[in-house]
């Protein structure tokens, strides 16, 4: 995308649009993955809460996905996964 | 500068420029106390309390928050007035370069007053120049009556152009000192600045806007460029507001500089604020003994004038600027360091030097102003000067 210039840019540095953090894919920061085992997984949604990027997709009270588009791999979700379940497990990620 | 059949009242330099302010009637105070600006924030504060303006007045526990609620009220598309000195200006230092970078044009009294340290209360420049790149239009006034009409122009430039801008006058010499100051009506003053017209509204919920966000190495270097543009128009709207003002109410206000018997003057002194009424008399004495010399007063300090200060000089031999701040660069104050700068490119340079004078509220006095005349005109007969001379300093 060719960046506008100074000619072209809205006066005092504002952003005359919103919302605009949708547009910001943050996927690509991720250094780990998580990695959910559906199986194991108990539906408790301890990690939907705590996902600081809301990138863990719930439908009808259950984990559906998890949206590596935003997932910054920040490793939250598998710390809050239940000891005795452990469905969702920190990978190194693969480029 | 008088003011032809106009109401005349007897104000202090903070009395005027409050009075102006009521009569500006702005939706938003925030301001904090501080010698010698206090009376300014004071006096408006009992306007307030009388119900004689709309104002919302916010006493702020610091200038910093001062200036941070001016310029939260001003993105929210208010009209915004403040007023501070010295160590209050020096405090709101980070907010200014912000309030500048989102073009709030909030309009600011500094009643000039030297920085610590030493811990000092009087008159001189060194709190504003320390602000000169703050991306504010700065204005210096000679008087009382200067500074009531120029807070009135300044909303009007400001709001033109989005920028802020702060008017300032001398501390004590004329914030405390009584004059006759010609008035206009409260309706006047209205019509002429009529409404602000914001470039944008946070308070605008139907049309959410991001204000203030991370401008790394792909954008900030625009926002810059976009100020500097915006100073350059500063100069376009400084001249045409001036030039309405004065037709409209019969003034005769300058808008960059003021040439003061520059007609055929040989040399020159330049000078700001309050010391160029004692240098017009010191140029009036030394005319009767039949010395060819002028004086230029500049007012407008940002943006800084250097076409008008080219064509005002370009004929003069000598030149000796006034500053009443150094940069303690070892080269002078900022004053003389740009107008230097500035004629640099004239075909036929004049020689120039610098006199830092008044450091402190340090006096004044006409010898002195008299002994400047002197030296410049030694400078003009290419005797042997100093480049920077400390006027009334003792050795």
């Amino acid at each position: 995308m060719k960046k506008k210039g100074w000619k072209e840019l809205p006066e005092g540095a504002i952003i005359p649009v919103a919302p605009t953090s949708p547009e910001f894919k943050t996927g690509d920061w991720r250094i780990q993955k998580p990695v959910w085992n559906e199986d194991k997984c108990v539906h408790c949604l301890l990690c939907w809460l705590y996902c600081p990027d809301s990138a863990i997709k719930v439908k009808d009270g259950k984990v559906v996905a998890f949206d590596y588009e935003y997932c910054k791999g920040c490793g939250i979700c598998e710390q809050v996964c239940p000891p005795k379940i452990r469905a969702i497990e920190m990978v190194k990620e693969e480029i | 500068m008088a003011v032809k059949n106009r109401k005349r009242m007897a104000l202090t330099g903070n009395e005027a420029y409050a009075y102006a302010m009521k009569q500006i009637n702005p939706d938003v105070v925030a301001a904090y106390p501080i010698t010698p600006a206090t009376e300014i924030v004071q006096i408006f504060a009992k306007y307030v309390a009388d119900g004689l303006v709309n104002t919302e007045f916010v006493p702020v526990e610091s200038e910093h928050s001062a200036m941070s609620a001016c310029v939260g009220a001003s993105a929210a598309g208010a009209r915004v007035m403040t007023g501070t000195a010295s160590q209050g200006l020096a405090l709101m230092h980070e907010i200014l370069y912000i309030a500048s970078s989102l073009r709030l044009p909030i309009v600011m009294a500094v009643v000039n007053r030297a920085l610590s340290g030493p811990i000092n209360i009087h008159c001189d420049h060194s709190d504003t120049m320390g602000s000169r790149d703050a991306g504010w239009i700065q204005v210096y006034t000679e008087n009382a009556n200067e500074a009531y009409h120029s807070v009135i122009m300044g909303i009007k430039i400001a709001e033109t152009v989005n920028l802020p801008l702060m008017v300032t006058l001398d501390g004590f010499i004329i914030s405390h000192e009584m004059e006759v100051v010609e008035v206009l009506e409260d309706q006047e003053v209205q019509e002429f600045i009529g409404e602000r017209e914001p470039l944008y509204n946070i308070l605008d919920v139907d049309n959410p806007i991001t204000v203030g966000p991370l401008d790394l190495q792909d954008y900030y270097f625009e926002h810059k460029r976009q100020q500097v543009e915006a100073m350059k128009y500063a100069k376009e709207v400084i001249n045409s507001v001036v030039e309405e003002y004065n037709k409209k109410f019969g003034t005769d206000f300058p808008a960059f500089i003021e040439p003061y018997r520059m007609e055929d003057a040989e040399y020159a002194v330049l000078a700001m604020s309050s010391a160029a009424g004692t240098m017009k008399e010191a140029v009036n004495l030394m005319r009767e003994k039949g010395e060819k010399v002028g004086l230029v007063r500049l007012r407008v300090f940002r943006p800084f004038p250097f076409e008008e200060l080219r064509e005002v000089f370009k004929n003069v031999k000598a030149i000796g600027v006034m500053d009443r701040a150094d940069s303690l660069n070892t080269m002078g104050g900022p004053v003389f360091n740009e107008t230097k700068s500035a004629l640099y490119d004239l075909e036929t340079r004049p020689k120039m030097m610098g006199f830092v004078f008044g450091l402190g509220g340090r006096d004044f006095p006409m010898e002195d102003a008299i002994h400047i005349i002197e030296r410049v005109k030694a400078l003009k007969e290419g005797k042997k000067v100093d480049m920077v001379e400390y006027i009334g300093v003792r050795e």
